[in-house]
């Protein structure tokens, strides 16, 4: 066992962890932040992506001792509840979601992809960038259409050429 | 008005903020959990079971064997229904029991479980328990095990390793057609096995209640009253009502959860076993080897045409492998792959066969499109060869065998009817959008870039809305109402549809409705929700419910307005006597329903109404379909596939809210996609899964996914009182036929005349370089 001390969504926790607990189990079990979700136990579906000190971090490869000092944002804390975050709406808005699981992944994934590339955006590197993210609902075009509204990137209605 | 408004989802804002709550969120007080122990042969006899080391290890509360399960009664499970109940032959059902005693048939059976304090633990301990196997020769495929040397999997059914053969049309009459042909096309397709790939992992937790001998099931579910029936009735002998089943929200379905497994039964038990909820999630390669899939149907077709290009005859033997145990729903894909093999074309006879065969693989049950696909898959390819070989444009020789809508409605020969449909204006439309006429400029484009473009034009039709659906409307003292459905949501926007359509009869605004599904002990019966039936039988039965709703309050608005129920109408969400001005608003009426006395004294205490529907068998289904315009581009260096253009047109009926229809849309295309370029569950002659995680089973990726143009055309179902028609599985059914077609049609000048899915960059360049080497041989012998 570890002691760890690290910010969740803002708040500092301190708590005891098993060296070999993964931070998704972590965040799931010992804070009952169940948002963040688990697809794939391999790294490879997205939909437990949770931003750590601004970088987005597939939380089933990262240990929760990993996390100590650090500044850890799930889903709970992408917004204050009571007004959506700009990509939350966008999500909403275009219908970027349909049975919710790998959501919470997408939208953490978007934001930090428009904080990185901002006004840059296009379809084609939207959907270059959710390579590590796995939707089975959606066929991706609403959520790639999504962010690009977000980010201000949205041309008029695209058509076929 | 609501209906047919691209209505934002009120289901939304959960799963935006991480509120919502699937199975695995939910943890019990005191909650233990389960590990299982799978088979790591394809065929085997269990020699002995050894429990003694896992029993010993930390945290460990029980390890249970078949044994176990046979020692304590629990029924095995057949089928969810065989195809006798939908009119077929009497085939042979296997009864599976929930851990296996004395056999394996697949990697991935489960032989015993473990239960202890945390996961890790129980996995940890299932790891040691030790199971001597005795190896047995395994069968893989489903034609190989009709030989009759092959290895035998079930040795009391009378047929070897065949459960079932259905036979549809008129073998006589289509034997003449192809002695009246003028050409005959034929070719051998396979339709893989394809994981249904739910994000969210099946997993359930089992909680018996000693106190009042009463379980509860959490569990991943599209059809909890059907988990229901089956764990009460067949595995633990239990009235229904000692077991509620709750199905909380649910990370997609797509037929992998719309029947039980064996690990619903498992965790129920063992909570009566250690006396504590027992939880266990899949892990993902756990439901790589255990999860059902779907398609796995080889087919030798062929059609008989005429010198115009006019079908006279189809003619098809399929096999479908059903795995190891005849199990789940597997019997609708068994009809519906041969009963929708006419597609929407004119065809005068047809002789149509397939056989269900067992083999040393995982269970075979329904996934979107159960069956459609396989046959939109076989039509629309020997279109395509008979367009080539009789030197037509793929879509002239489609508009002269499409089914016009003066025909309807129109009996296909397999046993279906058609109510309604405008096939030709459909491609008519979809040709339009895709800018048809301008391919050959962008083909000359592509040629000069190096690339090779082809095109394809498809067709497909669905059928939709099976059994019967109850709902029910509820109204609260305070003018707020509660719809509890029968169907169940997993990602369809249930709760904003079936919202809208109440709030518009009924005139009560969309925030003051609260939707309920999923819960045996809230709603009375539901069939659940899978092969687009939610839209037709849902709705009509909602319908009905808001229907019965204001015939009762009608009564109460008759007295409070002092008037015979006959002078009362209701319109715009208030009753109103025909010859004054008094009104009163439904949800006054609701109101006295709940008073403690006066006028409701004269009624029942408290305000709902109920509704039913019904489908097939027994009544009219609705007919979903559809026409696509795919676009490719080849690189013949690398084989690589770019999809430059899809355009979807689709007659949905009436669209209750487009919006959630183009998302239906987009999803199944994008399992069309998955199947037909990366999908595919692959077992080796030993029947070891060769696919069992991420790195080798290719689920599409956003870059996979061409931008989807997307038509809805609303041409009303005559079936049901809403016009509606299903559009869940729309996307998967024409869309692999799609593709390959596009990307046949970009390499034949190449000399390449097949491919099988999933077409892969490298079997493409594979296709492409075995062309290439025979026309040098066929060079070579002629110099």
């Amino acid at each position: 066992m570890s002691d760890i001390e690290l910010s969740i969504n803002g708040k500092s926790v301190r708590r005891a962890v098993e060296d070999h607990q993964l931070l998704v189990s972590f965040l799931r079990e010992d804070l009952g932040l169940t948002g963040t979700h688990v697809g794939c136990d391999t790294t490879q579906c997205g939909a437990c992506v949770v931003s750590v000190d601004g970088d987005t971090v597939k939380s089933c490869t990262m240990l929760a001792v990993q996390a100590h000092g650090k500044a850890v944002t799930t889903i709970e804390g992408v917004s204050n509840g009571v007004t959506l975050h700009a990509v939350q709406d966008a999500f909403h808005r275009h219908h970027a979601l349909q049975c919710g699981y790998c959501t919470a992944g997408l939208v953490i994934t978007a934001i930090d992809l428009i904080e990185r590339e901002g006004s840059r955006l296009t379809r084609e590197t939207v959907a270059h960038a959710l390579k590590g993210n796995l939707c089975r609902c959606t066929g991706y075009q609403n959520i790639i259409t999504a962010i690009l509204d977000a980010a201000g990137c949205l041309s008029a209605p695209e058509q076929v050429a | 008005m609501t209906i047919a408004k691209p209505a934002l989802r009120i289901e939304d804002r959960r799963f935006l903020t991480g509120q919502g709550r699937y199975v695995d969120d939910i943890a019990l007080p005191r909650q233990c959990h389960a590990a299982m122990v799978l088979s790591p042969h394809a065929h085997a006899d269990i020699v002995s079971i050894d429990t003694s080391e896992a029993e010993a290890m930390p945290g460990v509360l029980a390890v249970l064997t078949g044994h176990d399960v046979a020692a304590d009664g629990l029924g095995s499970v057949p089928p969810f229904f065989m195809p006798e109940l939908w009119g077929g032959p009497p085939g042979y059902a296997t009864m599976r029991p929930l851990l296996v005693m004395d056999r394996v048939r697949f990697v991935g059976e489960r032989v015993a479980m473990v239960i202890a304090e945390t996961a890790d633990q129980a996995r940890s301990a299932a790891d040691a328990v030790m199971v001597d196997y005795a190896e047995r020769p395994a069968v893989v495929d489903a034609q190989a095990a009709l030989d009759p040397k092959a290895p035998v999997l079930w040795e009391d059914c009378p047929t070897g390793n065949r459960s079932v053969t259905l036979k549809f049309g008129d073998a006589e009459q289509t034997a003449k057609a192809f002695e009246a042909a003028h050409v005959v096309v034929q070719r051998r397709f396979v339709s893989g096995r394809v994981a249904p790939f739910s994000l969210e992992p099946r997993g359930c937790i089992g909680d018996y209640n000693a106190g009042e001998d009463h379980y509860t099931l959490h569990t991943s579910s599209q059809d909890p009253h059907g988990f229901r029936r089956i764990l009460a009735s067949l595995v633990l002998n239990i009235p229904e009502a000692s077991l509620r089943v709750i199905s909380p929200d649910v990370g997609g379905g797509f037929g992998l959860k719309a029947h039980m497994h064996p690990e619903d039964g498992l965790v129920l038990w063992a909570s009566r076993r250690v006396g504590r909820p027992v939880k266990w999630i899949a892990t993902r390669s756990e439901a790589m080897q255990t999860d059902t899939q779907g398609r796995g149907q080889t087919a030798h077709a062929e059609m008989a045409l005429d010198a115009a290009g006019r079908i006279l005859g189809l003619r098809v033997r399929a096999y479908h492998n059903l795995g190891a145990y005849f199990w789940g729903t597997a019997t609708p894909p068994l009809f519906f792959s041969m009963q929708l093999l006419p597609g929407t074309y004119v065809i005068p006879a047809v002789n149509l066969e397939t056989n269900a065969v067992f083999t040393n693989i995982a269970p075979l049950s329904v996934y979107r499109g159960a069956g459609r696909p396989e046959a939109a898959f076989v039509i629309e390819r020997l279109m395509d060869e008979a367009a080539s070989t009789l030197r037509l444009d793929p879509r002239e020789i489609r508009a002269r065998n499409y089914v016009s809508p003066e025909q309807m409605p129109y009996a296909n020969g397999a046993g279906l009817t058609y109510d309604s449909g405008d096939f030709p204006r459909l491609a008519n439309e979809c040709a339009e959008l895709a800018d048809w006429d301008g391919f050959a400029a962008r083909r000359v484009a592509s040629e000069r870039a190096g690339r090779l473009r082809g095109r394809s034009i498809t067709s497909y039709i669905e059928v939709a809305g099976v059994m019967n659906e109850r709902m029910e409307i509820r109204f609260d003292p305070s003018g707020t109402l509660t719809i509890l459905a029968g169907t169940h949501s997993h990602g369809q926007g249930h709760a904003t549809v079936f919202s809208q359509l109440v709030s518009e009869w009924l005139s009560i605004d969309m925030k003051d409705i609260r939707y309920v599904q999923g819960d045996t002990d809230k709603v009375l019966i539901g069939r659940g929700t899978f092969a687009a039936r939610s839209s037709m039988l849902g709705g009509t039965a909602l319908r009905k419910a808001a229907d019965d709703l204001i015939l009762k309050a009608s009564k109460m608005a008759a007295v409070l307005l002092k008037v015979e129920e006959s002078d009362i109408e209701f319109a715009d969400g208030l009753f109103r006597t025909r010859n004054s001005n008094q009104t009163i608003s439904l949800k006054e009426v609701a109101r006295f329903f709940y008073l403690p006395a006066g006028p409701v004294m004269r009624f029942s205490l408290g305000l709902y109404g109920e509704g039913t529907s019904a489908g097939k068998p027994g009544a009219q289904p609705n007919f979903p379909n559809g026409c696509q315009v795919c676009e490719v581009e080849v690189t013949p260096e690398t084989g690589e596939i770019h999809i430059d253009r899809f355009i979807c047109v689709d007659d949905v009926g009436r669209a209750l809210n487009p919006m959630i229809c183009e998302g239906q849309i987009h999803g199944g295309c994008a399992q069309g996609i998955g199947q037909a370029l990366c999908e595919e569950m692959v077992y080796d002659e030993s029947g070891q899964l060769t696919t069992g995680s991420l790195m080798d089973y290719c689920l599409p990726r956003a870059e996979h996914m061409p931008f989807i143009q997307s038509k809805l055309i609303e041409i009303p179902s005559a079936t049901n009182v809403l016009g509606v028609k299903g559009i869940g599985e729309s996307g998967t059914i024409g869309t692999p036929a799609a593709i390959v077609n596009a990307i046949l049609d970009a390499v034949r000048p190449l000399g390449v005349t097949d491919l099988q899915m999933p077409v892969t960059a490298g079997r493409l360049w594979d296709a492409i370089h075995s062309a290439a080497s025979q026309r040098d041989e066929m060079k070579g012998r002629q110099s």
